[in-house]
């Protein structure tokens, strides 16, 4: 029912609008040029969401709210995207979280940050990666996590 | 002259390292798990190094100087069937190995990104040797973060750099996954679809460069001269929470009577080396078998309804132990039911002289990663990309 909901369209949207994570749709530009990649933009209900295909084969999908606000981006491809580029802000908050969270006696896993103003999930292997970065305080209304995708 | 001689010390070398290993091609096997063979090397789950890492399989491996009897065993490698090449800290290594250098002169370094850290540190190239099998001039990572100081894209990933036996918890990672090199043909290209993980490290400063396949470190086991397929991991059962428990690691699939598939169900993966399982009505197409990941990693708490530990940070922990089901599908259609159970992390970790959990779990990425609980009680057979098997080419997993 809620798939229903999110009619998904394809639209003209312009390169510049690219964001990271927390910024506005004007802030930077600079996503799809760093990447080198393709890109697809598609609107649903609830967001417009910002589909870049690196060359590298990894796809990042940035999630923006209609107030403008990129609260989620998601990643899926051989190799992780350029993490400074994608989280702004948020990229030092996310070092910190990494590095308290590696040590032996709890091995090696999944990355799985839960902080009261960023989320971070990232699994799979080398040559296979996938990843979300949301901000939880920014989900617009009705949304919920397991769509960013 | 002088590669006769350097061919003349492999020949010495190699008989005085094979004489006291030769045990004939007869092969045993105890309980389901080859206790002998020159295909076999035993493995052991225990705390490792550090004796605290929980649920790492650990394997010794002997490097040599190219074509020398220069040699080191390394006890303690983390088994790696997330990934392939062979990984050591610098600080485990007393023998010291040949740099590679790139097209302009320069050593060659790498950047490996696993999920929640970094492999950083020069290429070196070894011989080497596990149990019987042997491997010549063979490419593997050094981890150190002071040789060469971190590139800029490596530290862009945003996670920690693991250079030191305390960090990694083990002296190495043995990675003899279902790919052929680490990388593959993406990281032989120049320009933008090079993903950055081979650099050339001039004294200015460290840039992306393009390596070729054969210059990548490699699964160590493809370059094996024999038994080159692919690998078995044979783990016994486990019931409980246990200080430690002995397994082997068998070379080769088809290739001796003691590494024959029997029974097992060949699941073959995609491209990324990935099957689909299915749990409760809904598939995961991104899902894997892992030796390296020290529980059963799946969904997130939100999507199982299954709390995260409070303490123990990216386990699940659940007020008593859930049994629970998934469904392997390979791309072949093979499938078959994964039945598994998953308890307290925060209780299994309470005591600290236990370091083999068959419960443990926590949340992960929308996919199952199939950690090493999946291992206890299991052969798992994984055959390398491109290798011909008994049960058709490589990539696959059977069990």
């Amino acid at each position: 029912m809620l798939a229903l909901c999110f009619m998904f369209g394809v639209l003209a949207i312009p390169a510049h609008v690219f964001a990271v994570l927390g910024g506005d749709t004007n802030s930077v530009q600079a996503d799809q040029v760093h990447m080198q990649g393709s890109l697809r933009s598609t609107r649903a209900q609830a967001y417009t969401v910002h589909e870049i295909q690196a060359a590298t084969g990894t796809t990042v999908r940035e999630y923006i709210s209609p107030s403008g606000t990129v609260f989620a981006v998601a990643w899926k491809g051989p190799w992780p995207p350029d993490m400074r580029q994608l989280l702004g802000e948020y990229f030092d908050q996310y070092t910190q979280a990494a590095e308290v969270q590696s040590n032996a006696r709890t091995g090696r896993r999944p990355l799985y940050i839960e902080l009261p103003g960023l989320v971070v999930h990232v699994g799979g292997h080398p040559r296979s990666f996938a990843g979300t970065a949301y901000l939880p305080d920014r989900l617009p209304h009705g949304v919920s996590a397991e769509e960013l995708r | 002259m002088t590669s006769l001689r350097r061919l003349l010390a492999l020949a010495m070398c190699g008989f005085c390292l094979w004489a006291g290993g030769c045990g004939g091609a007869s092969s045993g096997k105890s309980g389901g798990i080859a206790t002998s063979g020159k295909n076999v090397v035993p493995i052991s789950v225990n705390g490792g190094p550090e004796g605290n890492y929980a649920n790492g399989v650990f394997a010794s491996v002997t490097l040599c100087v190219p074509g020398s009897c220069n040699c080191q065993t390394v006890t303690n490698v983390l088994v790696d069937t997330g990934s392939s090449g062979l990984r050591i800290v610098s600080s485990a290594l007393t023998i010291s190995l040949p740099q590679q250098n790139g097209a302009t002169g320069h050593p060659v370094v790498e950047c490996l990104p696993f999920l929640s850290a970094v492999t950083w540190g020069p290429v070196q190239t070894a011989d080497i040797q596990m149990g019987g099998e042997k491997a010549s001039s063979v490419s593997i990572q050094v981890l150190s973060d002071t040789a060469f100081p971190i590139a800029s894209g490596c530290k862009n990933m945003g996670l920690p750099s693991q250079d030191t036996v305390q960090a990694l918890g083990a002296n190495g990672i043995l990675g003899i996954g279902l790919f052929a090199q680490d990388c593959g043909p993406v990281c032989t290209q120049t320009g933008s679809s090079n993903p950055g993980l081979y650099y050339e490290c001039p004294s200015s400063g460290c840039q992306v460069t393009a390596e070729s396949l054969s210059l990548q470190v490699p699964n160590p086991v493809a370059m094996f001269a024999a038994d080159n397929n692919g690998v078995i991991i044979e783990l016994p059962a486990v019931s409980g929470p246990q200080p430690s428990a002995s397994g082997s690691l068998v070379f080769g699939i088809g290739t001796h009577s003691n590494n024959g598939l029997g029974g097992a169900t060949v699941y073959t993966v995609d491209a990324s080396g990935d099957l689909t399982t299915t749990y409760k009505g809904k598939s995961y197409p991104n899902s894997f078998v892992d030796s390296g990941s020290n529980g059963y990693f799946f969904l997130t708490s939100s999507a199982t309804g299954i709390p995260s530990c409070s303490s123990a940070t990216g386990f699940y922990c659940p007020s008593s132990k859930q049994s629970l089901s998934a469904t392997n599908q390979g791309s072949n259609g093979a499938s078959g039911t994964v039945n598994f159970s998953l308890a307290n992390a925060e209780s299994l970790f309470a005591n600290q002289a236990d370091f083999v959990f068959n419960n443990l779990g926590g949340p992960g990425h929308d996919s199952f990663d199939w950690g090493l609980p999946f291992f206890f009680g299991r052969n798992v057979f994984i055959a390398i990309e491109g290798r011909s098997t008994p049960a058709g080419t490589g990539p696959y997993w059977a069990y």
